[in-house]
Order: structure tokens, then C-alpha cells, then sequence
């Protein structure tokens, strides 16, 4: 199209600024993971001096990786799912209905994205020990007490980003299924939810995300069979030493099935992002 | 609406208040034969471990019929997975603790102490090495813990690198020290490896710093005595191993994760203060013969009020949780793991010395690092302060010392009001 | 992309904002009234228990003496009222200076971070927009920073930082040879531009998704127009696509500017537990004040006096913003 020679040449060297900021720890992780570890440990070359894959095979087992993958996988998927289900019931009443209250919730739940992480790690930490006692109910050093934890942390964004992509679901639709009788959550199943795909999709990937990565409760919360990656990585820096190769190793192995399933997804989040963000 | 909000808010409160009031409750009559074990990590990994740990386990099992499920916890996750546990009263029975940790956690109250009568039934208290029994708790308080791994400071030399710069015998005082470092330090290759930006580590050697140039961190008060003149004194010359005598490669600034004992198995530095340093070394395949181990130096002329002390008591402690179900198998485990046969096969493994006197003369102990540590302990090894603001001291003047090790890398001459500032800003930042 | 954009039918900015809910004639008869509670009581809860709940308990437990003497039984840890706030934000005292301190460098750092963020999503946005080859494949590559878990990520760069083993000096001074004596990185000065830039690192993928979300909703033709008119790029960029970001902006900002406030696991990996004194970020500072010295009456002041600073940015950001809008 129209695009004069300044541009492009500004185009060209922002993009390979941004792909060699993006690409460089990219390239160091894998470039390590192919070194044995006296190489990583030495001055750094961009290559190794004898390249291996030992480190893919010691990784798991110097700590337990694979268990570890699966905790991952296992609570942040469910964490997930269940909060972009309890987003989708909120941001519908949200978007929806006007009721007392609703300026109250909506202030809450922003402010609850404002307080230190480490500051109301023991009050729940205790919260979680205690109801269990009560209940019976394993919620501390079991995944399901950490599936809980993480679904609060993505809800609140979840709420926001989807009530907003609601709102941009035109009411017509609402209106025409209630003129043929469908009652608020047949209208939610069958319009809003077909017609917000994208939206569901997107915050999906943030849930999974924000439960993917989390250190400090997983660390505090977790024992040595419900560890998640996040803190288990860290078990590659021993009393001994730390196997930075097996480290970079680990990292890679372990983002590859994330980094494709996000790709994959792509697509969908950027439509969500479109409609749910721009409100 | 408000009014409602605040009821209910009320009542959490009173409910997490109440039911954190009742950490320890049922001695329930059902004696549970399972006992929880939280390890920390001495190897070389988490399930190396595990692996060293369950055949002892299993004979634990065979011998009582108590099965111990075990965790080996990282060291980055332990204190606050303890501290947890104490505020809940749910966690394990039976859990290691570093040594220095035992004054804080002893304050807690969430551990059993080992009072004359508690100690009797896991084999009374002349059993234990003095010092290390020492390092379990206040003084004047029955001990929080006891100790199972012992573990001092000793000096690491690399045999081929001395020859060849014609040092003959490692240096016992820090003039020698200086002296050696200097003859090694040349062609990329230096004298002393120190781990600059490591909080504790920094925290150890200031102590024994301390203690040498006769300085205090408390007074028998409680009270932080940070910012003495022997502390300055002390601090600045541990310091100026690398601003002045620069024996120190300047990036050892920036060490926090054992990178000095890896520049000390490649060959980088000649010299390196550790505990018990051998494992890490043959796990980064340098051999046992091409280094050899010393005492850490003392002043050549102490002043006075100096002590000969040339290492913390370090270590690892056993607790146990007041919160256990079945205290009699807990008790019952730790008398198993410091028995004579469990601390010389564990010992052994981990490179680190028994805490009971009647296996110390044990032929695994007898090899040159085993026995410098050994001489160590015996004689010249002093336990860190015992006081509940002990995790306060090491945070806050290893992190001054982080700070101090810095500007020394970047060329900035350290003066004694530099260090002194540096101290008494910690000191004012003691609470409790 | 053309799939993307036809996948969201409705673009929010075309309703006037604040309409719908006001507008949507649903407030009818008991039953219906009901409903919205009940479409929000698990979210209500849950938000409860885990968010709402512990914050008040922390609030109460600023205003106790918690310290390791009591924290097994609370209800011995004696009240002392507003004495945590008074110690801990009296910037007479070494502690109040620190805390001061702390929060200075973590407001430089969370305006550069979400700055450089923002500008680098919204360059990579703006040159993505016009199709060329390989634009799929870098807009996968931007946001693998996004997808890669934090301790991977934050490890990598510490190796990279480290003086006499990293890439950032063997390339800075071996290679390139643009400084002579090799530069620390992790502590000193520089500390606070390597946390800096792995911060941004990590965060401006989100920015740049967001922002190549919001570029789509600007009308092709408003290009096009303002082409035939003469307007050069930056003219375009001024009036056409920055005015099209402004509601993506909205959110980002804020959200960027909530993470990186209080982001912990950055700083905590990056430095080993301790951050020097030229990077002591505010969440880091504060968990070595309550946990490390196990004082959890102080870290819990520190964090509520950190709460009301961040409610009230937020309220002078939404005011603002709405002002703006309204005026715009």
C-alpha cells in the first residue's frame, strides 16, 4: 500500500530491534540447555564448545519435572475453566441488569488487584487450614486449594474484560429470544455465549496463565506431591550448585506445550481482546 | 447493607482469630502410625535426597512399625512453609531446620522443647556435641531442637595452584591469607573466592570477623550492638579482602548462588571459605586430592578482648511440632536419626559431621576435610547469636555487607564511616 | 487476519459509554431482581473468601504486634493501634527513610516500565498493522515472552546479567567493545535497568496484543482518507491511530500499572531474595520486613498504606480519564 521509503526502512529497524530484544534470552536458554555444565559456567560463548543433550535427560531427574508439569497443567486448566465460568455469570448480571450493589462489586473486585500478594498470604494461608479442619476438605498443600486461589486471581479481569464484550453484544439479540420466550439464561447460552466465543476463549488463556506462572503462593501452598512448576523449577539450584543448563533445559521443554497451545489460540484472543478491552 | 457487611466481616475475624488460637489441639487416643518429615535439601538434589533418605526410612519402619512419609523441601521454600506451619498448626511432625533459625522459631512456641526429661528419651543431653547442642535455642531455654548435621567453616586451597605459586603450607593467619592471595591472584586467575552478594553467607563471616576483633552483634540484653568499633573493624576487613588487598575478583560482588565454590572446582581462585564444601566440589568433578582444607585463618595480632574463633557452629537441627498427633513417634524418629548407625551412614553421605560424641572417632570422619572440620567444631567454633532477631541480624548486615562488597567492586574506597554508617542504619532498623 | 476481525461483530466504542446497563429495562418484578445476586454469588464468594476476607484480616493485623512471639496464637499478640503506621512511615527514622525510599524507586520503576511496555507493543503494533511477509510469524515470536513461565524467563536474564559470564558483557564489551572494564548488572547502579528491562521484557507482549487488538478497530478508510489528504505518517499516527487506541489504553494502562506495582516475582528471582539498594521494589522490600524479620504487623501497615496510595491513583485515573473522554 502506500508506504513511503522512511517508513519502511522505520519499520524494518523497530521490528528487528524488537525480534533481537524478543529473540536474544530466547536463544541463550536453548543455546545453554545444548551446553554441558562446566561451558555454562565459564565465559559465555554464543556456541556450545561440544554440543549435548544431556541436560534434557538429567532434568527430570533432578527434580521430579514431569509431576510437576502435570500439577501445572492440571491446576492452572481447571483454575481456568472454572473462573471463566464464574466470570461469564458475573459479567452477564453486569452487563445485564441493574441492580443495588453493582457499583460496589465492581469497586471491590478492582481493589482487590491493588493489595500485596504477600500480605494476605497467611491470613488465607490460615483461612484454608482452618476451613479444612472444619470441613474436612484438603484445601492447604493440595491442588485444590491452589485451583481456588488461582481462579480468584484471573477473576477479576475476567469479569471486567468479559462484561465489556457483553455490553458489545448488540440487545437486540437479548430482546428477539425473549420475544420468543427464552428466559435470561437460555438468552446467555444461546446468544450471548455463541456470539462472545472469542472473548471466552481469550480470558480463558489469561486464567491459564496468571495460574501458570504464580510463585509465592504455589510456594507456601504446595507440598512435594502438589508442587507446581513455577517453585519446582527452582529445585535445579541445589545446596550444591545450580544446573543452570538443566535450568534453561526444563524452562524450554516445559513452555513448548504453553507457547503452542497460546499460539494456537492466537487468534481467538486477539478477536477477544478487540471487543472485550476496547470498552 | 453496611451494618450487615460489618457483622460478617466480625465474624471472619473472630473465626480465623479464634481457630488460629487452637493450633494444637487432640491428643487423640488413635495413635496414627505415620509420621510427616520435612527434609531439607543436603545433596545434590531434591530426590538424590530422597534417595539417600528412604532405605533409612524403611529401616525406621521395620524397626517400630512407623512409616515416615518424607519431603525433601528446598531451601528457598522452607522457612516460609514453616512459618506457615507454626501460625496453623498443620504441617509435618518432624522437620530440619538450619541452626541458625533456632532461636526465631524457638520463639514461636510451636516446637517442642527438649527439655531434660525430653531429651532422656532420645539418649540424654551428654550424647550431643556441646556446641552443636549449643546452636538449638536460647540460651537458658531448654533447646527448640537437636542438632543431627554438624558443619563449620574451614578454608579450601587448591593444592596445584599453591605449588605453583609457591606457597608451601596453607596460611593460618589473614596476613597469610593476604599474602597467598596476592602470589595467587594473576593472569584471570585470584586468590580468595567470596560469596558477595549472598545475605547469609555475608552474615556467617561477620560473625566470625566479629568475634575475632572481640565484637558482639547483641548484648546479653538482646539488645543490637551493631555498630561498634570491633564490628566496623571487623566488617572492613573482611571487606577489604577485595577493596584493598584485592585478592577478590571484583565480581564476586554479584554471588548468590554458589558460583565461588564453582569458580573454586574450575580452577578460577585458589582459595574459598565454605562448609563443608567437599560434596558440592566432587559433584563439580574436582577430585578430593587436588584440594586441600585448613582451618580459617585468625588475626596474626588479636586485639584485645579477641576471641579464637574462626567459625559459626553451623549446622542442621531436628524439630519437632508441638501440633504432632503422636509425639512419642516423633520423638521415637528423632532418636533413630541421631543414633550412632543413622548419623554415621547420613554424615557420611552428606559430607557433614555426626552431632553425637560416640561416633565422632568413626573411621568416615577421618578424612583431611572431615577432620580439619572436626577440629574446628571441637575447639574453636562458637554458635551465632541466640536470639530471636537473629534472622533480623543476618538479613539486614548481610545485605549491608551485599551493599559494602558493591561499591568495593566498583572502585569506591570503603572507610570505616562508610561501614559504620552502613551498621548503625541496620541497627535502627532492629525490631522487636 | 481478516478471521480475527470478523470474529468480533460488535465493536464496543460504538455505544456511548455507561449506556448499557442503565439502559436495559430488566429491573422488573422480585424474580428478576433476584437474579443478577444469584448470577453473581460465586464470583461474590469466592472473591470473599480469598481477596476480600484475608485484606480485612490483614488490615486488623496491621494494627497488632505480630511479630514471631505471637504468631501462633494471634489473640496474644497484643493491639497497638496505628503504632505499626507510625513506625514504619515516620521518615525520620531509618525504617520510614527505607520504606520511602523503596516506594520512590518503585514508582520510577512501574512509570518506566509501563512506559517502555506500552511504547514497544505500540510500535510493534503500528508496524504490524499493514501485511508483509513474515508478519505472521513475528507476531507469534513478540508474544512468546508472554507464554514462557516467570522463573524461566527471570533466570535467563539473571545468567545473562551475570559480569564475567553473561551475554549482555560479553557482547557489550568483548564484541562490541563500547565499554572497557566490564560493567556489573545485578548489583549497583545498573540494577535498576536490569530489572528494568526484564520487566518490560515480560510485560510488553500483553501491551502489544492488546494495542494490535485495539489498531484493528480503527477504520481502514480513515487510512486511506487522510493518505489522499497529504498526512504523513506521524500526522496519521497523531490523529488517526493513537485517538483509536484511547479505550484500549484505558484498560492497559491501568492493568500494566497494578501489575508492575506490585509484580514480586520479578525482582525476588532477579536478585536472589535481596534486592540491592538502587532496585529495593516495594513488594520485595516489604516481604523482607514481614517475612524475613517476621514482623507481620509492620509488612501489613506498609501493604494497607500501599493499598490506599494505589485506590487513590486509580480513582484520580478514572476521574481523569473519564474527564478527558468527555471533553475529547
Amino acid at each position: 500500500m502506500h508506504e513511503t521509503t522512511g517508513e519502511r526502512w522505520g519499520r524494518r529497524v523497530v521490528l528487528t530491534l524488537l525480534t533481537v530484544f524478543t529473540v536474544t534470552p530466547l536463544y541463550v536458554m536453548l543455546s545453554s540447555a545444548a551446553k554441558p555444565l562446566r561451558d555454562v559456567q565459564n565465559d559465555f560463548t554464543w556456541l556450545p564448545s561440544r554440543p549435548t543433550l544431556q541436560a534434557f535427560v538429567d532434568m527430570w531427574r533432578t527434580v521430579p519435572l514431569g509431576r510437576y508439569l502435570v500439577n501445572s497443567l492440571v491446576v492452572s486448566s481447571i483454575a481456568a475453566v472454572f473462573s471463566v465460568t464464574v466470570a461469564i455469570f458475573a459479567a452477564f448480571a453486569l452487563s445485564r441488569y441493574r441492580f443495588r450493589g453493582r457499583g460496589v462489586f465492581s469497586v471491590t473486585v478492582l481493589a482487590t488487584q491493588m493489595f500485596p500478594g504477600i500480605l494476605f498470604l497467611l491470613p488465607l494461608f490460615l483461612i484454608y487450614v482452618n476451613l479444612g479442619n472444619a470441613t474436612g476438605i484438603e484445601l492447604y498443600a493440595s491442588r485444590t486449594g491452589l485451583i481456588i486461589t488461582y481462579l480468584t486471581f484471573s477473576l477479576p479481569f475476567s469479569i471486567w474484560m468479559l462484561t465489556g464484550y457483553f455490553d458489545s453484544i448488540p440487545r437486540g439479540l437479548d430482546e428477539a429470544a425473549a420475544v420468543d420466550g427464552a428466559g435470561p439464561l437460555r438468552t446467555l447460552a444461546q446468544v450471548i455465549l455463541p456470539s462472545a466465543v472469542p472473548g471466552i476463549v481469550a480470558v480463558t488463556v489469561y486464567a491459564f496463565m496468571t495460574a501458570w506462572g504464580e510463585v509465592l503462593f504455589a510456594s507456601v501452598m504446595t507440598d512435594g506431591q502438589s508442587r507446581t512448576l513455577a517453585v519446582g523449577l527452582q529445585g535445579y539450584s541445589t545446596q550444591y550448585l545450580v544446573y543452570w543448563n538443566q535450568v534453561m533445559a526444563a524452562s524450554l521443554v516445559v513452555s513448548v506445550p504453553v507457547v503452542a497451545g497460546f499460539l494456537f489460540l492466537q487468534r481467538y484472543f486477539v478477536a477477544g481482546l478487540t471487543a472485550g478491552a476496547v470498552k | 447493607m453496611p451494618k450487615r457487611l460489618c457483622t460478617t466481616v466480625a465474624a471472619a475475624l473472630l473465626l480465623v482469630a479464634g481457630l488460629a488460637a487452637c493450633g494444637d489441639d487432640s491428643d487423640s487416643a488413635a495413635q496414627p502410625k505415620t509420621l510427616t518429615y520435612w527434609a531439607s535439601n543436603q545433596g545434590s538434589s531434591l530426590d538424590a535426597d530422597k534417595q539417600i533418605l528412604q532405605p533409612e526410612l524403611d529401616k525406621f519402619e521395620r524397626q517400630t512399625g512407623i512409616k515416615v512419609t518424607v519431603e525433601v523441601v528446598p531451601w528457598s521454600d522452607l522457612l516460609n512453609r514453616l512459618l506457615a506451619a507454626a501460625t496453623s498448626g498443620q504441617g509435618p511432625d518432624v522437620v530440619n531446620i538450619g541452626n541458625t533459625w533456632s532461636a526465631s522459631l524457638q520463639a514461636t512456641g510451636a516446637f517442642i522443647p527438649f527439655d531434660d526429661a525430653t531429651l532422656a528419651t532420645v539418649g540424654g543431653k551428654d550424647r550431643f556435641v556441646p556446641a552443636a547442642l549449643a546452636s538449638a535455642g536460647a540460651a537458658g531455654q531448654p533447646p527448640t531442637a537437636v542438632p543431627i548435621y554438624s558443619l563449620a567453616y574451614a578454608l579450601y586451597y587448591n593444592k596445584q595452584m599453591f605449588t605453583a605459586a609457591g606457597i608451601t603450607s596453607p596460611p593460618t593467619t589473614w596476613e597469610d591469607l593476604v599474602a597467598a592471595g596476592k602470589k595467587l591472584t594473576n593472569g584471570g586467575k585470584w586468590g580468595l573466592a567470596i560469596e558477595g552478594a549472598n545475605v547469609s553467607e555475608n552474615a556467617h563471616h561477620a560473625f566470625t570477623f566479629s568475634q575475632q576483633y572481640g565484637g558482639e552483634w547483641f548484648d546479653p540484653a538482646g539488645k543490637p550492638t551493631f555498630d561498634t568499633p570491633q564490628n566496623v573493624s571487623a566488617i572492613k576487613r573482611y571487606i577489604d579482602l577485595m577493596a584493598v588487598d584485592k585478592i577478590a575478583n571484583p565480581s564476586n560482588a554479584e554471588y548468590a548462588q554458589n558460583q565461588s565454590v564453582s569458580d573454586f572446582a574450575n580452577g578460577k581462585v585458589g582459595m574459598l571459605l565454605w562448609q563443608a564444601a567437599g560434596a558440592s566440589l566432587k559433584a563439580q568433578s574436582m577430585a578430593a586430592d587436588a584440594y586441600g582444607v585448613a582451618p580459617v585463618p585468625f588475626l596474626q595480632s588479636p586485639p584485645a578482648g579477641g576471641k579464637r574463633v574462626n567459625s559459626m557452629v553451623a549446622g542442621i537441627n531436628m524439630a519437632v511440632f508441638k501440633h504432632t498427633k503422636n509425639r512419642d513417634a516423633a520423638l521415637q524418629f528423632v532418636k533413630f536419626i541421631t543414633s550412632d548407625e543413622e548419623q554415621v551412614i547420613l554424615n557420611k553421605t552428606y559430607g557433614s559431621l555426626p552431632s553425637v560424641k560416640t561416633v565422632s572417632g568413626d573411621a568416615a570422619f577421618q578424612a583431611p576435610e572431615q577432620q580439619a572440620l572436626q577440629q574446628v567444631l571441637g575447639s574453636t567454633a562458637a554458635p551465632l547469636p541466640q536470639v530471636a532477631q537473629e534472622s533480623q541480624f543476618e538479613t539486614l548486615v548481610g545485605t549491608a555487607m551485599k551493599e559494602l562488597f558493591a561499591d568495593a567492586a566498583s572502585g569506591k574506597p570503603i572507610t570505616e564511616a562508610m561501614v559504620k554508617q552502613k551498621l548503625s542504619d541496620a541497627q535502627q532498623q532492629v525490631r522487636g | 487476519m481478516a478471521t480475527t476481525t470478523a470474529a468480533s461483530p460488535q465493536l464496543g466504542s460504538q455505544g456511548p459509554p455507561g449506556s448499557s446497563p442503565v439502559r436495559s429495562r430488566r429491573v422488573r418484578g422480585a424474580r428478576r431482581s433476584r437474579l443478577p445476586y444469584i448470577l453473581l454469588l460465586p464470583a461474590l464468594v469466592l472473591e470473599l473468601g480469598v481477596h476480600v476476607i484475608p485484606m480485612v484480616v490483614g488490615v486488623w493485623m496491621s494494627l497488632l504486634e505480630l511479630t514471631q512471639f505471637h504468631i501462633r496464637d494471634w489473640s496474644t499478640a497484643p493491639f497497638v493501634g496505628l503504632e505499626n503506621y507510625r513506625s514504619t512511615l515516620d521518615v525520620d527514622t531509618v525504617t520510614g527513610r527505607e520504606l520511602l525510599h523503596s516506594f520512590w524507586v518503585t514508582v520510577a520503576y512501574t512509570t518506566a516500565s509501563v512506559g517502555l511496555s506500552w511504547l514497544l507493543g505500540a510500535s510493534a503494533a503500528v508496524f504490524l498493522q499493514r501485511p508483509f511477509r513474515g508478519r505472521a510469524f513475528l507476531r507469534t515470536l513478540f508474544l512468546t515472552p508472554y507464554a514462557l513461565p516467570v522463573y524461566a524467563a527471570v533466570i535467563t536474564w539473571s545468567f545473562m546479567y551475570q559480569r564475567d559470564t553473561g551475554l549482555i558483557n560479553h557482547v557489550l564489551v568483548d564484541q562490541l567493545g563500547v565499554v572497557d572494564h566490564r560493567p556489573f548488572w545485578l548489583i549497583g547502579g545498573n540494577s535498576f535497568v536490569a530489572v528494568l528491562v526484564v520487566s518490560v521484557w515480560r510485560s510488553w507482549p500483553f501491551a502489544f496484543l492488546c494495542l494490535m487488538a485495539g489498531l484493528q478497530n480503527v477504520p481502514e478508510d480513515l487510512y486511506e482518507a487522510a493518505y489522499l489528504d497529504g498526512a504523513g505518517f506521524w500526522r496519521r499516527l497523531q490523529y488517526i491511530t493513537l485517538p483509536g487506541l484511547r479505550p484500549v489504553n484505558q484498560v492497559l494502562l491501568l492493568v500494566l500499572f497494578l501489575w508492575t506495582f506490585n509484580d514480586f516475582n520479578t525482582p525476588y528471582l532477579l536478585f536472589g531474595g535481596s534486592a540491592p539498594h538502587q532496585a529495593d521494589l516495594i513488594s520485595i522490600h516489604i516481604y523482607e520486613s514481614s517475612f524475613i524479620t517476621w514482623d507481620f504487623g509492620v509488612g501489613s501497615a506498609m501493604s494497607v498504606a500501599l493499598l490506599l496510595f494505589l485506590l487513590v491513583v486509580t480513582a484520580g485515573y478514572l476521574v481523569l480519564f473519564r474527564r478527558r473522554r468527555i471533553d475529547a
